[in-house]
């Protein structure tokens, strides 16, 4: 199918963190007339993500952490800024709202996760934006930054609806971070914070949600397991707190709530025939990153239904994968089953301190340290990770988004450093 | 990995009592499960949402989740807690004989 000396044509939909990383390499690989580069993208703002945490707490600011998209992208990649009515698979084309049809010979699906805000009863309902709060996009930061300003004490709860998240850890670094805020205002003993999660534990995986489940006793946060979120009531009879109440019946009480609301995929996923699944993610092959619906079609980031994580680290390291995949494609060589699932993630935990994880398909987060033997300290609270997570604003911008490797972090998970259970099982021995 | 008798067959079960081969499964297995979980009676609405677990199951490798069931299988979510009340996901999985739904990570 892939004919010499014409121009391929390379459409990215999303222009976020994989669709731009995905175009700046596919655009440095190439020459101009050997591929053209489209990303797609409804609006122009490029928003740091990871920073969507710090917002609420007065730590960052809109200004600081938003960028034009299409100053992001390399100068002979083109930006069309439109929203996307469908994909037509069996056309290999691109409809915009509007009528604007984009044909391609390979398609990116970047568009990540949205806020599925109406599939939770009451959750917009009275006391949205008052008692009620997300910071999982900057209007609700920025509003929940008032609001936590005029909290002077109560109960304030933090909730997870049911996974899939972008950045799973982001609850509970809000939690830690509620801890700190709270103390430096001197009234931490006047807040109780709990913390609800549909998961049987602090997190996802055995060892990380020991360990995490410790620190936020440590910090007197109440966990709440299997809580099942059904319906949010923002606003009481008598016109003071709210409440959440479980499918199976239970309720807390709250002052003010931080929800995370239900993730899909982009709508317009929806409405392309064979494209998505029942919560509009891409199935994809959580190796090669070639979407299931077709092989000249593509997912990265958030957009994908990989059993990773949906952050920035993934989306990185997919990446390199996924630009190799592309060009093998259009050569009409085999793919390569390059991607582990490896993630990484700073976890903020207060008081300028921070953990660090590093994990893939195979291996759960364990202590250590990366990328090696020496390095920055993993599942274990330290400055040096605090520091980590605040630098790497500067390298999202100027390197990740560039597509350019990140000096010592590779795109496989390092083995090398981390403490296996066997591991000390072995040291007991020994010992 | 233990054994057990049900409906006078001996099957494989794992350590949290989920089905290791769902094909070993059985109507009368489902019967006698739920009464074991406390539901006395599988209703139609029960029986809809078992073998739809099971079609989800082997179309897909994996039984889907209550935010999916709730979406596509023609029962609410709220009506999946009346009917299994310890957790849809996992309660009518097990009824159904087939692995706890993968969880998200």
């Amino acid at each position: 199918m892939v004919v010499k000396n014409q121009t391929h044509k390379i459409v990215i939909l999303g222009g976020g963190t994989g669709g731009t990383l995905t175009a700046n390499r596919l655009r440095r690989h190439y020459r101009n007339h050997d591929v053209h580069i489209t990303v797609v993208d409804q609006d122009d703002h490029h928003v740091y993500q990871p920073a969507l945490l710090f917002v609420p707490f007065g730590l960052a600011h809109e200004q600081e952490i938003v960028r034009p998209r299409h100053r992001q992208l390399h100068k002979d990649v083109e930006f069309v800024q439109q929203a996307i009515d469908r994909v037509d698979l069996d056309r290999d084309t691109v409809v915009l709202e509007g009528g604007r049809e984009l044909p391609y010979d390979v398609l990116v699906v970047a568009t990540g996760a949205t806020l599925a805000l109406d599939e939770t009863e009451g959750l917009t309902g009275p006391g949205w934006n008052e008692r009620v709060f997300t910071f999982y996009d900057l209007a609700g930061a920025t509003a929940l930054e008032a609001a936590l300003a005029d909290f002077d004490g109560g109960k304030l709860l933090v909730n997870v609806v049911d996974l899939p998240i972008k950045c799973p850890v982001a609850p509970l670094e809000f939690c830690f971070l509620a801890d700190w805020y709270f103390n430096e205002r001197g009234i931490r003993d006047k807040v109780q914070i709990t913390y609800a999660t549909p998961l049987d534990g602090a997190f996802t995986k055995p060892v990380a949600s020991e360990r995490l489940s410790t620190l936020l006793a440590e910090k007197g946060v109440e966990l709440v397991t299997e809580f099942n979120t059904g319906e949010v009531m923002g606003e009481s009879e008598d016109g003071t707190g709210g409440k959440l109440v479980g499918y199976d019946g239970r309720e807390l009480d709250f002052d003010l709530a931080v929800v995370v609301p239900l993730h899909s995929g982009a709508a317009y996923v929806g409405r392309s025939e064979g494209l998505g699944d029942d919560l509009n993610f891409v199935p994809t092959d959580q190796h090669t990153l070639q979407s299931k619906a077709r092989p000249n079609v593509f997912a990265i980031g958030d957009a994908t239904n990989v059993p990773a994580s949906k952050a920035g680290s993934v989306t990185h390291f997919e990446g390199e994968v996924l630009v190799d995949n592309i060009i093998r494609f259009l050569a009409g060589e085999p793919l390569a089953e390059g991607y582990d699932g490896h993630a990484n993630c700073f976890i903020e935990t207060g008081f300028g301190k921070a953990l660090l994880i590093d994990f893939n398909y195979d291996t759960e987060p364990l202590p250590g340290h990366f990328p090696a033997a020496v390095g920055m300290p993993l599942l274990k609270e330290s400055r040096l990770n605090h520091l980590g997570k605040l630098m790497f604003q500067w390298v999202y911008w100027h390197a990740l988004l560039q597509g350019r490797d990140i000096p010592g972090i590779g795109t496989t998970m390092p083995e090398n450093g981390k403490d296996h259970p066997t591991d000390r099982t072995h040291e007991e021995i020994t010992v | 990995m233990s054994t057990a008798t049900m409906a006078g067959v001996e099957v494989r079960l794992n350590e949290e009592g989920f089905f290791e081969d769902p094909t070993q499964w059985t109507e009368d297995m489902a019967v006698e499960m739920a009464k074991a979980d406390g539901i006395d009676t599988l209703t139609d609405q029960h029986w809809t949402v078992i073998k739809f677990m099971r079609k989800e199951f082997f179309e897909k490798g994996t039984g889907p989740t209550v935010r999916v069931l709730g979406k596509t299988s023609g029962v609410s979510v709220k009506d999946l807690y009346a009917l299994f009340p310890k957790g849809p996901a996992k309660m009518a999985a097990r009824i159904a004989g087939i692995p706890k739904p993968k969880g998200c990570i």
